[in-house]
């Protein structure tokens, strides 16, 4: 075996540290997931290109002389908006409708935001750069960039952040009201049609920090949306919707997974394994709930 | 039944002149074949089934590349001809081509129809939006893994064997043409006779209640299965066309073309009107033209209008042109109208 990484046992570690890093990013795309398909019944494709969205946002502060840091708070509130937007125009039209017309329909706004940001910005791979430096560790073996540091950090400040938020504000309340039961809610006196706007715009605001946070780490480019959505639609049916912590591991799982496929398989078949893991892990589940007569659904 | 003949008839002599009358469209009229056949062989699958798909693009890039490769590698080291660029090396005689690409179609066919038969156990298990999702990325996965395969090009493309001339006959444009409309008239001839049977009526029982179809002691799992793989089959054979007719293979670009067309299927297949056999023909037609006038009039927009199009077709018109056809006019359909009756719901409302 002429690997790499059995010939230079500290790159494991390198691996693991990134995988874990980069995973927590992935957590916090899945969380917006989790939460919208929890509360609405509809998965966004479109989420990837939210998060590269996000991330041209905090690259244009940059362009601009701005410190792209700033654009953890620029990006969500930007975002957000464009969340509104998105569900007044369409979402709120499928809502209630077969989930297959919610995927293609939020396909097509993959789509059309792909071509736009191709547009607008160019074809260009590009990254913000933050200029944090890099710390080594064990006799410079392994080299840890602190934005990822930071990017990680962030992410978990946000993450605690909306946790305390839906339990404690009335908004929040409202949102688990209507996750739980939409017409006992109504009946109550809660404007469903806001609640579901609301929901959307915090799942864009949060893909637009995560996206901020990636074009501070790593790269941007238009077309690089739907392995986002992708990997958080996988750590979602991992760890099961409503299930926080299951979410951060099994995130943090697959960016230690990524990283090893990265060393193993090569960087070609990075993309490639992040789609087979989902189809395996959808096989695997199918024949688990079989051998119980249920079916995922 | 008088009428159909005509109507057939009709279509089949167009068939046959077009490339005459309009020699300047002969691929588009191919493209056109093609796509009419994506979106039947989808409608078996999303539209009769239930089962919505975005990963029959994975039988489709799969034929064309093992059309290509068993074209090019019935006479020549396979490896050495991706390597070279093809076609500067080695030169098909007419004879070879033509027995390599009936060779590489029929391999085209078939071998897609055993994958699906053999991931189908696993796959069809999922439902709904699982299933959806879950052939996505099969899709995508089996682009981005064939862009990383050296022996059929990997990342620089596969460039198919150029068409031969024979004698002094340039004949490629009509060659695929007629490969293309010769398939499409299988395949809608298949996929009619298909219709016709209890098979039919089995997958729509899964569509609207599989638990129910399990329970009336239907072996769902078998009628599923064997539905993709006919899905499967007419998909690798479009593939293996289309890859003659492009004439260079590129893993995401063109055979596993997810973003193109992997949705082009379904949504022409719901544009024309799901579950019905003349659906997709018409959707595809329509799509076809309305593609091509996009496309060249505001190019660079296109993905732009694609988007929209998605949108608005899912969200306002979902039940395609056929469904509003059966709306407007019941009677043209089979539909038994109680005048009386309809006057009377009317009221009420």
């Amino acid at each position: 075996m002429d690997f790499l990484i059995f010939q230079v046992p500290m790159l494991t570690v390198q691996a693991v540290l990134d995988g874990l890093l980069l995973g927590i990013l992935f957590a916090l795309i899945a969380y917006g997931m989790a939460l919208q398909w929890g509360v609405m019944n509809i998965i966004n494709i479109a989420q990837g290109d939210l998060v590269i969205l996000g991330g041209y946002i905090a690259y244009f502060m940059y362009l601009y002389g701005i410190h792209p840091a700033w654009g953890v708070i620029v990006s969500p509130i930007i975002m957000y908006f464009v969340g509104v937007i998105i569900y007044k125009l369409v979402i709120n039209k499928v809502v209630d409708r077969d989930l297959f017309i919610s995927i293609l329909a939020t396909f097509g706004i993959s789509i059309l935001f792909m071509q736009l940001m191709n547009f607008a910005f160019g074809a260009d791979v590009v990254l913000a750069n933050s200029g944090y430096g890099t710390t080594m560790l064990f006799d410079n073996s392994v080299t840890l960039p602190n934005s990822k540091i930071f990017s990680a950090f962030i992410s978990i400040v946000f993450a605690i952040g909306l946790v305390i938020y839906m339990k404690k504000s009335k908004l929040g309340r409202a949102i688990r009201a209507t996750a739980q039961n939409a017409r006992a809610a109504k009946i109550l006196g809660v404007d469903t049609e806001k609640v579901y706007a609301a929901t959307f715009g915090i799942n864009a605001a949060l893909c637009g920090v995560a996206g901020a946070l990636i074009s501070i780490t790593f790269t941007i480019h238009p077309y690089m949306g739907l392995p986002y959505t992708i990997r958080s639609f996988m750590i979602v049916i991992v760890a099961g919707l409503g299930n926080l912590p299951g979410v951060a591991m099994s995130g943090m799982g697959l960016g230690v997974f990524e990283e090893f496929a990265d060393y193993i398989l090569g960087t070609e078949f990075r993309i490639g394994s992040v789609f087979l893991l989902l189809v395996l892990i959808l096989v695997y589940r199918r024949f688990k709930l079989s051998k119980k007569r249920e079916y995922l659904k | 039944m008088n009428k159909n003949i005509i109507l057939y008839a009709a279509i089949l002599i167009f068939g046959v002149v077009a490339p005459f009358v309009f020699p300047a469209f002969k691929v588009q009229l191919s493209i056109l074949c093609i796509l009419i056949i994506l979106a039947i062989t989808w409608n078996v699958q999303g539209g009769e089934m239930g089962y919505n798909t975005f990963g029959n693009i994975l039988f489709y890039g799969l034929g064309m590349y093992l059309c290509a490769s068993v074209q090019v590698g019935m006479f020549f080291p396979l490896a050495e001809w991706t390597e070279g660029g093809g076609e500067k090396t080695f030169v098909h005689t007419p004879a070879q081509f033509f027995q390599g690409f009936a060779a590489g179609l029929a391999v085209a066919a078939i071998v897609p129809a055993i994958v699906a038969g053999l991931i189908g156990y696993s796959i069809l298990g999922l439902r709904g939006h699982y299933f959806a999702i879950c052939t996505l990325g099969l899709g995508v996965a089996a682009g981005e893994i064939s862009g990383g395969i050296e022996i059929i090009g990997a990342g620089q493309g596969f460039t198919t064997p150029p068409f031969p001339k024979v004698g002094s006959l340039e004949a490629r444009g009509e060659f695929f043409y007629f490969c293309s409309f010769a398939v499409l008239i299988f395949t809608f001839l298949a996929v009619k006779a298909i219709y016709s049977t209890r098979f039919k009526l089995v997958l729509n029982a899964i569509r609207d209640n599989e638990d129910k179809a399990e329970a009336m002691g239907i072996q769902t799992m078998k009628y599923k299965i064997i539905g993709w793989m006919i899905s499967a089959f007419f998909c690798g054979l479009a593939g293996g066309i289309m890859g003659g007719l492009v004439g260079y293979i590129d893993s995401t670009d063109v055979a596993f073309d997810g973003r193109e067309m992997g949705v082009f299927m379904v949504l022409m297949a719901i544009l024309g009107g799901k579950g019905t056999l003349w659906g997709p023909v018409i959707g595809a037609t329509v799509f076809h033209i309305f593609k091509e006038g996009f496309w060249t009039f505001f190019l660079g927009w296109q993905y732009v209008a694609l988007g929209v199009l998605i949108v608005v077709i899912v969200i306002y018109f979902p039940e395609g042109i056929m469904g509003w056809l059966r709306e407007k006019y019941p009677e043209r359909f089979g539909e038994v109208v109680d005048e009386a009756d309809r006057k009377a719901q009317v009221e009420l409302k």
